[in-house]
């Protein structure tokens, strides 16, 4: 498969390196790398051109600084451009004084508009609100059982009925009312930009709910025609903002810039997945990185906080890194691993990752898991510190043990050996500095075994965040729901 | 088991830096004043910034002054023979806002100019597009002697794959033939529904199971079903599922393998495509292939203004033919895929 823009540029960074400033040829030869991706991530055309043209100003306007190669260079300025495009305003939102607040979602068919409906009446149930979603997708089959399936999921009521949309919608706001529910949000029926008829129905729900915040719903696959479509639902809605669904989809989701940069109104939430809980607030730097590329190392750091026993990790990551860990340490990380989330989940986010590896974690499920646990379970405690001491008698032990075979336990051991020594290497030749910092950045292991080969992803994330300022990735993060925008220059 | 350890030390690594950032963060930040329990605020202080709105360049069309087709401002660039940049300049946009993508474009672009255009660019460029969608669209629709034919669908969420179904229902009762249904798609909340209302307007028998039984015994039993009744063609749903989940596509690669088994056969494999869909459709289309074997895409959603041109370049790598394209939601809203009139739309663009 192609190669990602981060590595590409990096790769031009290095033949330029030499040179020591960006002429104006290697800069066209590294915009022209840049549109390429960016077209490959589907962002709209026009939108690719304007974006080109930003880059170049802020490439032109700023001196080149020592310690970054041409291509990071690059690398840099698209990346802080792409945040500045996604981020750069940001929505409020406030609720009516007088309640119900009203949310109309919107958009075209298969978006994942009614998924989405329930995800946000989740989302403002977990902000202590009590939210009631309103049915008036009547024109798929079964749409608004659809909906009453997943409002019960959830423990949030569903209104439709009989009558058109907009008569439907109007109901289901003085039903709001009646049952002092504070949010309504509002489930319309998919519909083309260029359908007349369609869109008059939507500006009369509109006219009939007044809603305070209009959504348009938008798949992150979408291609060259996201520019058509935000702009017909802006200009017949006036939208507050955009949902982005479908972002576990592998697509670099350049129709999220697209839309972004024609609506100039924020991308506000972000679906993630099939399940109700893979719904959150919308992380432009996320994105950014997810188009150029990079991996998502921020949403996956994030989850590692959340999720891990800082005390277990600092221990044995220490221990790894000079190259004495054992295999109990190796069992207390896969628990804390475990504890985040699928592998397949957490090696998408991963930058610098091969996509054979990626496939690989993929495939690792569950039971794969459990019988490597089992292994390491099945060992004496002498065995597990000191594993060369694991002979021919005692591997048939473990695996009757472990119920698993010997040809098993011998595979663990050998990764097991060869990634000691992998980590011992890189333990001596680096010690791990955090991006933000001054130093190098973290080593990832490739499969490949060139295990002291650094990800290109990292040193631009690095860089990246550098040029950010030394808040490093804290940044946007959550706390209590409350979420601090992006601060730009 | 190969990857595990590899991928374990990476997560360890990223584990180890959140570690440290969050240790960072506390020495530099003060703690952090006690959250409000519930944010007035989602998201705040707005920050101006300069819209891309007014940047946007002008459509196409507007470039192109005036409101005749590309087609048309190409043939009046009047070129013949060797092509300038200029004109190979709109070729590349034309096809790149199709969503034929950088690669193929290049590749037609570089065809072009390599080829020259002796009748004029147009008439060129037709001809390598029409020439990329230069293969066999039949449609299998008998099974051998004794079995049941089989239409499986597959297709990332939301394409339309239920829809198709419905509008294939349609079509294949009118011409008297007896159709079964298997809602196959357990997993998403009143998908049997939807399948169900479907086979009602078609006149077609539904096999459905509850949610979250296993698709392929609902395959099983609709097979039993339509041998038993006779029926001559069943059509399985699926649920939508992304591409890039292997598990997902081993279980669609096992449902398959239920409506191949006897009494049924696989005649047909859909890959439903939404038109809108840009980059990632090359990608569906090549992993829904190593799964499910697809013999055939339908493209649907073209009654919008998304051209689908990434089928071209499906069309050209993978070699898989569209046979059906959807243009509505009315049960009578597909026909049958026509290269000649699919160019023809591109290049009106
Ligand atoms: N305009 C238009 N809409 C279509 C077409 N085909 C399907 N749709 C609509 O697209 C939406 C999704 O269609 P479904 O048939 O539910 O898609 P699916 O692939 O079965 O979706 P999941 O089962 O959720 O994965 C529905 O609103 C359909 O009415 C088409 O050709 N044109
Ligand atoms: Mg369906």
């Amino acid at each position: 498969m192609f190669d990602t823009l981060t590595t590409r540029l990096e790769r031009l960074g290095s033949s330029l390196r030499s040179r020591g400033r960006l002429s104006d040829a290697d800069l066209d030869e590294a915009l022209a790398e840049v549109r390429a991706a960016l077209l490959e991530a589907d962002v709209e055309l026009s939108v690719v051109r304007s974006f080109l043209e930003a880059v170049r100003e802020r490439v032109a306007g700023s001196s080149l600084n020592q310690s970054l190669t041409p291509g990071q260079y690059v690398i840099k300025a698209v990346h802080e451009q792409l945040i500045e495009v996604l981020g750069g305003t940001t929505l409020k939102i406030t609720y009516a004084s007088r309640p119900p607040t009203v949310v109309l979602l919107a958009g075209l068919q298969g978006a994942g508009k009614t998924t989405a409906a329930a995800k946000l009446a989740q989302w403002f149930k977990q902000q202590g609100r009590q939210p009631l979603l309103v049915g008036a997708d009547l024109q798929r089959p079964a749409a608004v059982e659809q909906l009453r399936v997943l409002g019960a999921q959830i423990g949030v009521d569903v209104v439709s009925g009989s009558g058109t949309p907009v008569e439907v919608a109007r109901r289901g706001v003085d039903e709001a009312v009646r049952l002092g529910r504070d949010v309504v949000v509002i489930d319309t029926a998919g519909r083309l930009a260029i359908d007349e008829a369609l869109m008059r129905e939507v500006r009369e729900i509109s006219a009939a709910t007044a809603p305070h915040y209009t959504f348009l719903v938008i798949d992150a696959v979408t291609g060259q025609d996201a520019v058509a479509t935000a702009r017909a639902f802006h200009e017949a809605l006036a939208l507050s903002g955009v949902i982005a669904t479908k972002l576990d989809y592998d697509a670099r989701g350049g129709a999220v810039l697209s839309a972004r940069g024609v609506v100039g109104r924020p991308v506000v939430f972000a679906s993630t997945g099939e399940k109700l809980q893979d719904f959150d607030l919308f992380h432009p730097d996320r994105m950014a990185s997810r188009i150029l590329g990079m991996g998502d190392a921020l949403s996956l750091i994030e989850q590692a906080e959340r999720t891990m026993d800082a005390a277990v990790v600092a221990e044995s990551a220490g221990r790894l890194m000079s190259g004495t860990f054992t295999l109990d340490d190796f069992l207390a990380q896969l628990n804390q691993v475990r504890r985040m989330g699928s592998l397949g989940g957490l090696m998408r986010l991963m930058p610098g990752v091969t996509k054979e590896m990626r496939a690989a974690a993929a495939n690792v499920d569950d039971g794969e898991l459990n019988r490597v646990e089992a292994i390491i379970r099945s060992m004496t405690p002498r065995e597990r510190r000191d594993p060369s001491v694991i002979d021919g008698s005692r591997r048939s032990r473990i695996a009757r043990g472990s119920g698993t075979t010997v040809n098993a336990v011998n595979q663990l051991l050998r990764q097991f050996g060869e990634m000691r020594k992998m980590m011992r290497q890189m333990g001596n030749g680096t010690a791990p500095v955090m991006p933000g910092g001054r130093g190098r950045p973290v080593p990832t292991p490739r499969q490949t075994g060139s295990g002291a080969e650094v990800p290109a992803g990292f040193e631009a994330l690095a860089a990246g965040m550098r040029a950010r300022g030394s808040r490093g990735p804290a940044k946007g993060k959550k706390k209590g729901g409350r979420v601090t925008p992006p601060k730009q220059r | 088991m190969i990857a595990i350890i590899a991928i374990i030390v990476a997560l360890i690594v990223v584990g180890a830096l959140a570690v440290v950032v969050a240790r960072r963060r506390q020495h530099r930040v003060p703690p952090p004043l006690a959250a409000p329990p519930m944010p007035e605020v989602l998201v705040s202080e707005p920050v101006p910034r300069p819209v891309l709105e007014d940047a946007v360049a002008p459509s196409l069309r507007q470039r192109l002054g005036s409101s005749r087709g590309v087609f048309d401002r190409v043939r009046a660039l009047g070129t013949r023979g060797a092509l300038s940049d200029d004109v190979l300049d709109v070729v590349e946009e034309v096809l790149l806002r199709s969503d034929v993508g950088v690669t193929t474009t290049d590749a037609i672009v570089a065809q072009l100019r390599t080829q020259g255009a002796p009748e004029g660019v147009a008439t060129a460029l037709r001809d390598i597009l029409r020439g990329s969608l230069d293969r066999a669209r039949d449609v299998r629709d008998q099974a051998d002697e004794g079995r049941v034919a089989v239409w499986l669908f597959v297709g990332v969420n939301g394409v339309g794959k239920t829809t198709t179904i419905g509008k294939l229902a349609t079509r294949l009762t009118a011409q008297g033939r007896s159709v079964v249904l298997a809602a196959g798609d357990t997993f998403r909340a009143a998908a049997a529904d939807q399948l169900a209302l479907w086979g009602e307007r078609a006149g077609a028998d539904v096999v459905r199971a509850t949610e979250g039984a296993d698709p392929g015994s609902v395959i099983h039993d609709a097979l039993g079903r339509a041998a038993s009744r006779g029926a001559d063609i069943l059509l399985a749903d699926t649920a939508g599922r992304r591409a890039n989940s292997t598990n997902l596509l081993d279980e669609l690669r096992k449902v398959r393998r239920v409506a191949d088994r006897e009494p049924g056969e696989v005649v047909e494999t859909f890959l439903v495509l939404d038109a809108t869909t840009g980059q990632n459709a090359l990608n569906q289309a090549r992993e829904f292939l190593a799964a499910a074997a697809v013999t055939g895409i339908v493209l649907t959603k073209l009654d919008g203004t998304a051209r689908g041109g990434i089928v071209i370049a499906i069309e050209r790598e993978l070699e898989i033919p569209v046979k059906f394209v959807g243009v509505g939601e009315g049960a009578h809203d597909l026909v049958p895929f026509d290269p000649d009139g699919f160019v023809d739309s591109l290049l009106e663009a």
